[in-house]
């Protein structure tokens, strides 16, 4: 009986050791990183967290590199960027709940602003940078699979009740109301303005969604990884990072006759940043981004530079189509989610789950 | 006919009672077929995928500072969540198998309420309770002290989903055993500690390990209920699950299934350790139950 007791003793001990261990372990690096950021000047490290949206994972992993040897070499002073991904929507509200950004880069301008209705920047934000702080852009494109056996051209094709499309969801995803006011962009112009026959035709075409992701990525990897629907509505920058990804004789890209011009901005959250000490690194992060170097890693990563030289070189990449802008069709953000996306909006009148 | 009975009693009533060959081919094979399908079919799937690209880019893949922070979160977690959890479910055990009380079966509906709730919600509550807009959140931030997308949100999120584990496993055994034993250790003089070291721990331990066990799996394990309240930074708050899921939607596959081989093995280890823990406790009743029919 006493052999058993000490045994178990013994493991109970030896589990509660494993544990001690593990917390030493792993909350050293947390509360240093915490420390060196909020020592002030001098050459000690910095950390900033950027949150963004989903598929800008890739091109934030180059920028990060690239700017923590630019900031190291121009001031002295190590840095490391975090990242945070996920659908924009979500990620918005995250930081509204308390996820500490130091710079937000999301799919649209009306997620910032939810973030600034809330206090933790200033609701001009978007003058603070050139270009509407947007400082690439990309559009809405089509991705089918190879040798497109529906014979996908362009937006009326998939409105044909054979057509499987794949889109995320409006409610939690930028680039899903971006494909949406495409479409709905699209009909308006077909139709010379008849508001009523755009509804009519964004209707038809969620009725051929089988399944909304909450995320692009999730939307991504439902069409590529699970083989699922005929043709999924994309960011440009996604489309190809799937085909170059996942392989050229699998996929290819359509580009339909007209499309919006999609503009995700960026931004300092003031608040955060100020409270961690980091607004300076922030602000040149930011500027970073409309760099030559900036603008090069966006265009390599299938955004649209906003630099006319840096355009100019990858000008064969992108294929050339009609964009209108949500300021042009829909009267800005505000108004398109007013509209649109709101409780008891469009989306919600024309969309039935099935 | 007597005689004949004596001689072979026992194969007699083992063909009575036992179904016909077929039927009971037919039933092991559809046992075995499901398991390989839905069990070693994937497992293997994982493990192939893992080392798709061979040995050293699977250590590769987890010698990441990002995969090496994901394991340690991991483990830092399960190691404050288990051992609290062990502590209040032996204390919920013994309040409920040895005392009566009013409200008992109010506290024993509550113990399973982590089980009834959907993780996502649980970890929604916290948002609610902790987060900047929420109800403690601006007192929080007076402080500077940060739970949610931080560290002890992730612990408190996973404490929570694995209240249940321990205690659910005690209180039944508790009851079955009565409390005579304890009584007896006390009239000899016993006092409280020692009743419960020398008396009540060795007459449950089976029970006890088995609890902390599958507690430690799902605390390893926990997606939904981690995954609202983590915030996804990378290095910082994303544990063993959130990672899979973060390389897998970077079609970073051998990396993915690397770290998701990680918590197949834990998940083989569990089993294994369920396994033998049932072996030792069947064997260790059998033995008592010898010893007290002597």
């Amino acid at each position: 009986m006493l052999v058993r007791t000490s045994w178990l003793k013994l493991a109970l001990t030896g589990g509660l050791l494993v544990g001690l261990a593990g917390c030493q372990n792993a909350g050293g690096p947390a509360p240093g990183g915490e420390q060196t950021a909020s020592a002030q000047g001098g050459k000690a490290a910095v950390e900033i967290l950027n949150v963004s949206y989903d598929p800008t994972r890739e091109l934030y992993q180059d920028v990060n590199n690239r700017f923590a040897a630019y900031w190291e070499q121009k001031t002295g002073q190590p840095v490391t960027v975090k990242q945070s991904h996920g659908g924009s929507g979500k990620q918005a509200r995250s930081v509204i709940d308390g996820l500490e950004a130091d710079v937000v880069t999301l799919a649209l301008a009306y997620d910032i602003d939810a973030i600034a209705e809330k206090g933790l920047l200033p609701q001009d934000w978007q003058q603070r940078l050139e270009y509407n702080s947007s400082p690439y852009t990309s559009t809405i494109v089509f991705l089918v699979r190879k040798g497109n056996p529906k014979g996908i051209r362009d937006w009326d094709d998939l409105i044909k009740p054979s057509v499987s499309v794949i889109t995320p969801n409006p409610k939690s995803s930028g680039g899903a109301r971006w494909n949406y006011l495409a479409a709905w962009g699209y009909a308006l112009e077909k139709n010379g303005g008849d508001e009523a026959k755009a509804k009519e035709f964004v209707t038809q075409l969620y009725k051929n969604v089988p399944v909304l992701d909450s995320g692009a990525r999730g939307s991504t990897t439902t069409f590529v990884e699970r083989g699922i629907g005929d043709v999924l509505i994309a960011w440009e920058n996604e489309a190809f990072l799937a085909v170059n990804e996942l392989g050229q004789d699998k996929f290819e890209i359509v580009a339909p006759s007209l499309s919006i011009l999609a503009e995700p901005p960026v931004s300092v959250v003031d608040t955060f940043a100020d409270k961690h000490g980091t607004r300076e690194v922030a602000e040149a992060y930011l500027k970073f981004l409309y760099t030559e170097e900036g603008q090069e890693l966006a265009a390599k990563h299938y955004y649209r530079p906003r630099s006319e030289t840096v355009a100019k070189k990858y000008e064969s990449q992108f294929p050339a189509l009609k964009l209108f802008t949500i300021d042009e069709v829909f009267g800005g953000w505000k108004n398109a989610h007013q509209v649109h996306f709101a409780d008891g909006g469009v989306f919600d009148q024309i969309y039935q789950p099935h | 006919m007597s005689d004949d009975y004596a001689v072979v009693p026992i194969r007699r009533t083992a063909s009575a009672i036992a179904e016909p060959a077929a039927v009971r081919w037919l039933l092991i094979g559809a046992a075995i077929a499901f398991l390989a399908l839905f069990l070693f079919v994937p497992l293997i799937a994982v493990f192939a995928e893992a080392f798709q690209k061979g040995w050293t880019a699977y250590v590769s893949a987890l010698r990441e500072p990002d995969a090496w922070a994901a394991i340690k979160l991991t483990l830092l977690t399960a190691g404050i969540a288990v051992p609290l959890n062990t502590a209040f479910g032996v204390a919920a055990a013994w309040l409920i198998a040895k005392y009566r009380f009013r409200g008992k079966n109010l506290l024993i509906t509550l113990i399973d309420l982590p089980f009834a709730v959907s993780p996502v919600i649980s970890g929604l509550v916290f948002v609610l309770l902790f987060g900047s807009q929420g109800v403690l959140g601006p007192w929080l931030a007076q402080y500077d002290f940060k739970i949610i997308f931080a560290v002890p949100g992730i612990v408190l999120a996973t404490l929570f989903v694995t209240f249940p584990f321990v205690a659910r496993e005690l209180i039944p055994v508790m009851q079955a055993l009565g409390s005579e034993e304890e009584e007896a250790a006390m009239s000899l003089g016993a006092r409280g500690w020692q009743t419960f070291f020398r008396v009540t721990l060795p007459n449950v331990k089976w029970g006890l390990l088995y609890g902390i066990i599958l507690c430690n799996a799902r605390a390893m394990g926990e997606f939904g209920a981690v995954s609202v309240v983590s915030g996804h930074i990378r290095g910082l708050t994303n544990t063993v699950p959130l990672y899979v899921e973060i390389l897998y939607n970077e079609y970073n596959f051998t990396a993915a299934f690397a770290a998701a081989s990680l918590l197949a093995v834990l998940a083989l280890v569990t089993l294994a350790a369920k396994s033998l823990v049932e072996w030792k406790a069947a064997r260790n009743e059998s033995t008592y139950n010898l010893a007290g029919g002597e």
